[in-house]
């Protein structure tokens, strides 16, 4: 399934949220995630089935003004 | 005390933590300036690369309250999302609403900041707005709900220090009881003076510090300036004149 994620084309197998992060290696509590402009809070990504060219963004804290 | 949003803070500056020669200084600025509130920001987080575990940890370890920003965000849609996953990653209400509406002076999109404020307002969130020193935007932020309001004075990182001290003062006399914090455009210690000076609750700065060439130092000096200010203030200062008035009593002077 071809997915964007962080703005960037990529190629995945995973089917839901909770198993993009896991292909990617990104977990932990100081990640934040949305699907294609929604807030998809932590515990929802295990039911959060993504779509063919969907937009994922994976956040996570860093330095602001 | 300053309060905000019902907690009470003895430091009356703000500090950004961002664009620091490195985390020691960032965490060495923070504790020299005695600030007691830190604003943070979400970016996209790297592929295998926990940049972001380490920097929340570091955060952490300071001891100081976390205030998450929206910056970057263009759209009433951009902000609240983000707004939505800060809460989740931080464990607060409390969000620092940026809607930019213009990419070379990042002003404020004020409309959109409105819209964005009374949505987070709605959804239980404690919201200080970046905004301009515009008295109408500062009183339909209030109807959507801010109880705190964060004019400019000056572009984000410009270092311009206070450029409409009248926009400042009216925003003052008009709001006497809502705690206004000056955000950006703040360059020196002296500028964060004069607006304490006129009455502001508080200042919000990250660049003056951050890229100074000794930024703990600078630090420090700015937590001392904004105190001083707010002493100042409090002291009642004199209006200037366009006369002198001699200071030595002329009561009993010699050759008179």
């Amino acid at each position: 399934m071809k997915l964007i994620v962080n703005g960037e084309a990529l190629d995945a197998t995973a089917r839901t949220l909770q198993d993009l992060l896991t292909e990617l290696d990104l977990t932990g509590p100081w990640l934040a995630t949305a699907v294609d402009g929604d807030f998809v809070p932590a515990g929802e990504r295990i039911d959060c089935t993504l779509r063919d060219g969907a937009a994922i963004e994976i956040l996570s804290p860093m330095q602001g003004g | 005390m300053l309060t905000l949003y019902g907690r009470d803070f003895a430091s009356r500056l703000l500090l950004g933590t961002a664009r620091y020669p490195s985390p020691a200084i960032l965490a060495d600025a923070v504790r020299r300036s005695e600030t007691q509130i830190v604003t943070v920001s979400l970016r996209r987080e790297t592929r295998g690369n926990q940049n972001g575990q380490a920097f929340w940890s570091l955060i952490q370890s300071l001891d100081v309250t976390v205030l998450p920003n929206t910056a970057g965000c263009h759209s009433v849609k951009e902000a609240v999302t983000t707004a939505h996953m800060a809460r989740e990653v931080f464990g607060t209400n409390w969000i620092k609403l940026e809607v930019i509406g213009d990419s070379d002076t990042l002003q404020p999109d004020i409309f959109g900041l409105v819209e964005a404020a009374k949505i987070l307002c709605d959804e239980g969130f404690e919201v200080f707005p970046y905004m301009t020193d515009d008295l109408v935007l500062a009183e339909r932020l209030l109807a959507a709900g801010c109880k705190v309001l964060m004019p400019w004075c000056a572009p984000i990182g410009s270092a311009r220090g206070p450029q409409n001290i009248h926009a400042l003062k009216t925003l003052r006399s008009h709001f006497p009881a809502v705690p206004l914090i000056v955000d950006a455009g703040i360059g020196r210690p002296s500028h964060a003076t004069q607006v304490m000076e006129l009455g502001f609750d508080a200042v919000l700065l990250n660049t003056a510090v951050a890229k100074a060439g000794d930024p703990a130092l600078m630090a420090e000096a700015f937590g001392k300036a904004i105190a001083a200010g707010y002493a100042a203030c409090q002291a009642e200062p004199l209006e200037p004149r366009d006369f002198a008035t001699p200071s030595t009593p002329i009561l009993g002077q010699a050759f008179s």
